[in-house]
């Protein structure tokens, strides 16, 4: 394991794997270092929804890319990873919402994504369970949903295959100028270091412009049929979240099993994974307000999570600029496991220099400035980021 | 709806029994919540039979001054201070609102459940726990002129035994997998508890006709073969027979029951939630069933697995502490040593032969409620990495029967608990704690889920 | 309809459905024991074995039955109640 390598990726999560993967797919000689398994972060938390989303042009890019690249794979995924296209339901409230429903049609339409509009009665008929008297949906076919745990272990098995090595557990103290020094006083050499340490990114970068969010998640028991679509509002758009204060959403996920997840939440500066009662009570409710029978549903568990967030809702891609060796690939807030793919896509394209499928400009790290940030008050953390 | 308590004890075992009255006895508010149907934990459950060998203790309970919640499960703790907390509690009956129990002093009086390994057709129907047997005859399944093969370990067997011969079974065969050798240090921490002794002579004595194999063990539960398919009605495959391993040596028995528990397992989950201490599996108390945590007490099979004599007086241990009643609780806690050399003597007769990790075959289930079988199991790196690689103990029990499998057989110990520490509705868990509500006085009547 | 009987009937013995099976079963007795009289499984696994009580006493969540509509109920921790109707196997139906 010692002696040099072309990369040592740091974070076995899904943006870990799918950076290893890339790397090892162009040639380079890859090592993977977690200080726990194989997608137990944040990945492990998630709830493995697949999804377009247009909060910037960017953004959109980056998971419209993503998701072609989940279909290129799809055929190879092995069951666990329950991979299924169920698609998306944008779920418009009233005809404010239906408005955003169309102005989502077409940016989606632009950027080649078929979408179809459901008027209140379709939507109806879609998800009976739903309840009456909501205006209409957008739905978005090619949205999918998978379970992350088990995809990160596939993208890193395939890295593996392409001769990429594993290290675990074993925790990363300090990374900078090509050297890691583990926990257990040994060292690593790259040519390139890549954190992939998702919220944990800060701790041996502190400057990162990166904020922990945590989120709420609870798994329902078995209910095949009880929705069979991803359902989420269109309505936070508008119910204006502050920067501050935390927030909820009615986010609610079919899975393969018949379970259902029922998300979202979010929150800053909270640093456990203790349970927030009221939080998970007004997630909650906001589902019932859209799923009225989701109450006598059977909960099996409810867990946190946290999502590293930055200040313009885009992830930190690229080259650290004050030190040539590092390549970041975190700050993917509620989207990494979608944009896992196509993050892996650019860190190798920017190791082996090579030009990427998509343009690398708008999530390089660079885009913070040289020093990128000293004081995390002055850091202004945008709305409500979706999932 | 709220309740306000100075004292709430969780479990109406023999623990939490001690615990309340000797609460309520002195003049404190007390609730008790046990999530079984009647009083009694797993020993004194009652059933469809009136309670006997407990009446004493029944009747005392029955006459407390206590708010008893039977039927119902607590879920999830929503606030807890050194002043006190709140649990939130579900009934098992649907329709009913989740209660809101606040409390000054808490008593976890939790209890144990059984052990269960796996081995090829144990998720056969009718291959029950051993007290799992025992408590479904006390519910009113009828047993009698069934044939029913007792395996596993400890004295919890020839109890099993002697209450299924009384119901008119038929024990074919008990199998204990510890050696005489290795049991007879029990038999000696017993002749300092006659009371013990006695119990188990008069077991024995009611089994006498039963062939006891020691170093013996089931290798495999067989169904009756399926008539195959065509026929409408298909019968689904259960219970038939069973095939015991000794020495080497292997037979099949043919019988209606197996009935096989490995010892007990302490119900930690609900410590675990709060944040106590935990260590070797079992909840961290001070003589006076202090935990780690300010005001909460716990007593009973979580702080070691030592029968019914000891969760009794820790009970009373912990039921004084916690009314104040200190010089009394320390009194009592001078008898706790006899007790605790009892279990340690339980804890090695009870230890497990390492070839039980042998039973189960690749295609043998561990995790019932999401089958998960060995072979995914081999291999991973511990229980959190099993669970989130394969689903094991990720199903509605909360890995409350594969985790003590997996325990033993890769040595995986299982992660902290999270809400809810039952399934629950999702409307249980929606709203916040009440804080105004109307005070639960010691006369109000029991709650009772019908 | 058949009839099936759980421990000795007494007078005031009570009558609930078991999968449209009528049975009569002694005050107390629990749901999980009126199951067992009128087949021998509760549940189907998730790979579709079938299953049976295992631990009697609320932890191990396989003698789950639907009662009154209500699916996902541990019958071991539920007494007999007149008139109950119990499912068994079933599909997760929707409470
Ligand atoms: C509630 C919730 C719901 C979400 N839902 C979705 C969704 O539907 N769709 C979507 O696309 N995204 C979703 N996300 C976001 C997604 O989960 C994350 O963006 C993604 O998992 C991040 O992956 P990662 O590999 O960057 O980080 P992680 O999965 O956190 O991986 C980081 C890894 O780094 C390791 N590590 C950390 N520090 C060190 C160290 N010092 N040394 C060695 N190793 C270290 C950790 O052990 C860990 O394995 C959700 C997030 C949350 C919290
Ligand atoms: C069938 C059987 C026979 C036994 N026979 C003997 C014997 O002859 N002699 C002997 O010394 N020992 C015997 N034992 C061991 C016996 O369990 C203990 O000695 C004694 O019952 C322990 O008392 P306890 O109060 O600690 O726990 P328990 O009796 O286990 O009681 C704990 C109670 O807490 C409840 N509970 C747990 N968690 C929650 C929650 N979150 N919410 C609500 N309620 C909860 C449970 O439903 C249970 O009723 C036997 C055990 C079994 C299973
Ligand atoms: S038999 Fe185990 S929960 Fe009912």
């Amino acid at each position: 394991m010692t002696g040099n390598h072309d990369v040592i990726v740091i974070g076995a999560g899904i943006v870990g794997a799918a950076c290893a993967r890339a790397c090892a797919a162009r040639g380079l000689q890859t090592l993977v270092v977690d200080a726990a398994g194989v997608g137990g972060g944040a990945t492990a938390a998630g709830m493995g929804h697949i999804v377009a989303m247009d909060d910037s042009p960017a953004q959109l890019a980056l998971t419209r890319r993503s998701q072609q690249l989940w279909s290129a794979i799809a055929a190879e995924l092995p069951t666990e990873v329950e991979f299924e296209r169920r698609g998306t339901l944008w779920v418009a409230a009233d005809e404010e919402e239906m408005q955003e429903v169309l102005r989502k049609q077409t940016v989606y339409a632009a950027a080649g994504l078929e979408t179809e509009v459901l008027d209140a009665r379709s939507l109806a008929e879609a998800e009976p369970n739903l309840r009456p008297g909501l205006a209409g949906a957008l739905r978005v076919p090619s949205d999918a949903v998978l379970y992350p745990p088990a995809a990160a272990s596939f993208l890193l098995r395939q890295a593996m295959d392409l001769d990429a090595k594993l290290l675990a557990p074993q925790r990363v103290v300090a990374a900078a100028n090509g050297q890691v020094s583990l926990d257990d006083g040994s060292r690593l050499y790259a040519r390139r270091i890549v954190n992939a340490c998702g919220a944990e990114a800060t701790r041996f970068l502190p400057e990162l412009p990166i904020r922990k969010r945590r989120g709420h998640l609870l798994i329902t028991d078995r209910y095949p049929g009880f929705v069979h679509h991803q359902l989420v509002e269109l309505g936070y758009l508008k119910s204006a979240h502050s920067v501050a204060a935390d927030s909820t959403a009615f986010n609610v996920q079919p899975r393969q099993t018949g379970q259902i997840l029922i998300g979202s939440s979010r929150e800053f500066d909270a640093e456990d994974s203790t349970i927030n009662h009221a939080l998970l009570g007004a997630m909650l409710r906001r589902a019932e307000s859209y799923l009225p029978g989701i109450g006598r549903l059977r909960a099996i568990r409810v867990w946190t999570g946290f999502r590293a967030a930055t200040p313009d809702k885009l992830p930190l891609i690229g080259p650290w600029p004050e030190d040539a060796s590092l390549c970041l690939a975190t700050g993917h807030e509620g989207l990494g496991i979608t944009t896992s793919l196509a993050t892996g896509e650019l860190v190798a394209a920017e190791i082996a220099g090579v030009r990427p499928e998509i343009a690398a400009e708008p999530y390089l790290p660079a885009r913070f400035g040289d020093g990128i940030r000293t004081d995390s008050e002055s850091m202004l953390f945008g709305e409500a980021a979706y999932d | 709806m709220k309740k306000d308590f100075d004292i709430l004890v969780v479990g109406a075992g023999p623990a939490g029994i001690a615990a309340a009255i000797a609460a309520a006895e002195n003049g404190l508010r007390v609730g008790v919540v046990d999530d079984s149907p009647s009083p009694g934990g797993q020993i004194w459950r009652r059933g469809t039979q009136p309670p006997t060998a407990a009446r004493r203790w029944n009747d005392r309970f029955e006459a407390a001054a206590v708010v008893r919640m039977m039927g119902w499960r607590v879920i999830d703790c929503l606030r807890l201070t050194p002043e006190g907390g709140i649990l939130r509690a579900e009934c098992n009956t649907p329709g009913v609102q989740p209660a809101d129990l606040h409390f000054r002093h808490l008593i976890l009086a939790t209890g144990a459940r059984e052990r269960f390994l796996p081995f090829p057709g144990w998720t056969l129907p009718n291959v029950m726990g051993a007290g799992g047997l025992d408590a479904m005859v006390r519910g009113g399944l009828p047993i009698e002129g069934k044939r029913v093969v007792i395996a596993g370990t400890g004295p919890l067997l020839l109890a099993v035994a002697a209450q299924l011969t009384a119901h008119g079974a038929s024990v074919v065969a008990i199998c204990e997998q510890a050696s005489l050798a290795q049991m007879a240090p029990l038999a000696l921490a017993l002749l300092r508890q006659p009371g013990k002794l006695l119990q188990g002579a008069k077991y024995r004595w009611a089994t006498r006709k039963t062939p006891f194999f020691t170093r013996c063990w089931p290798a495999a539960a067989l169904a009756e073969p399926n008539p195959g398919p065509g026929s409408e009605n298909e019968p689904q495959p259960r219970l038939q027979a069973v095939t015991l391993h000794r020495e080497g040596k292997q037979w099949t028995v043919a019988c209606d029951y197996l009935a096989c528990g490995f010892h007990l397992v302490p119900n930690t989950e609900l410590a675990s939630l709060l944040g106590s201490r935990i260590q070797d599996g079992f909840v961290v108390t001070d003589q006076q069933m202090r935990t780690s945590i300010p005001a909460v007490w716990c007593a009973g099979e979580p702080t070691g697995i030592g029968g019914v004599d000891a969760s009794l007086l820790e009970g009373r241990i912990a039921g004084l502490s916690a009314a104040g009643k200190t010089e009394a609780a320390r009194a009592l806690s001078k008898r706790r040593p006899g007790m605790q050399a009892f279990a340690r003597a339980l804890e090695r007769a009870c230890r497990l032969d390492p070839r039980l990790r042998e039973l189960a075959d690749d295609q043998t289930i561990v995790c019932r409620c999401e089958d998960v079988r060995m072979a995914a199991l081999r291999g991973r790196s511990g229980w959190r990495d099993a669970k989130l690689h394969t689903r094991c103990g990720m199903g509605p029990c909360q890995g409350r029967v594969c985790g003590g499998a997996a325990e033993f057989l890769f040595g995986w110990s299982a992660g902290h608990a999270h809400p809810p520490l039952y399934p629950a509705r999702v409307s249980s868990l929606m709203e916040e704690a009440e804080e105004e509500a109307m005070a639960a006085s010691s006369s109000h009547p029991a709650i009772e889920p019908e | 309809m058949t009839e099936r009987t759980a421990q000795d009937i007494s007078i005031n013995s009570i009558e609930l459905s078991v999968d449209g099976v009528r049975v009569r079963v002694a005050p107390g007795a629990t749901v999980a024991a009126a199951v067992l009289t009128v087949d021998a499984r509760t549940r189907t696994s998730v790979s579709g074995e079938p299953r049976a009580p295992l631990c009697g006493m609320g932890i191990c969540f396989e003698c789950q039955v639907g009662i009154d509509g209500v699916p996902y109920q541990r019958s071991c921790q539920i007494l007999c109640s007149p008139g109950m109707r119990v499912t068994t196997c079933g599909e997760p139906s929707l409470p």
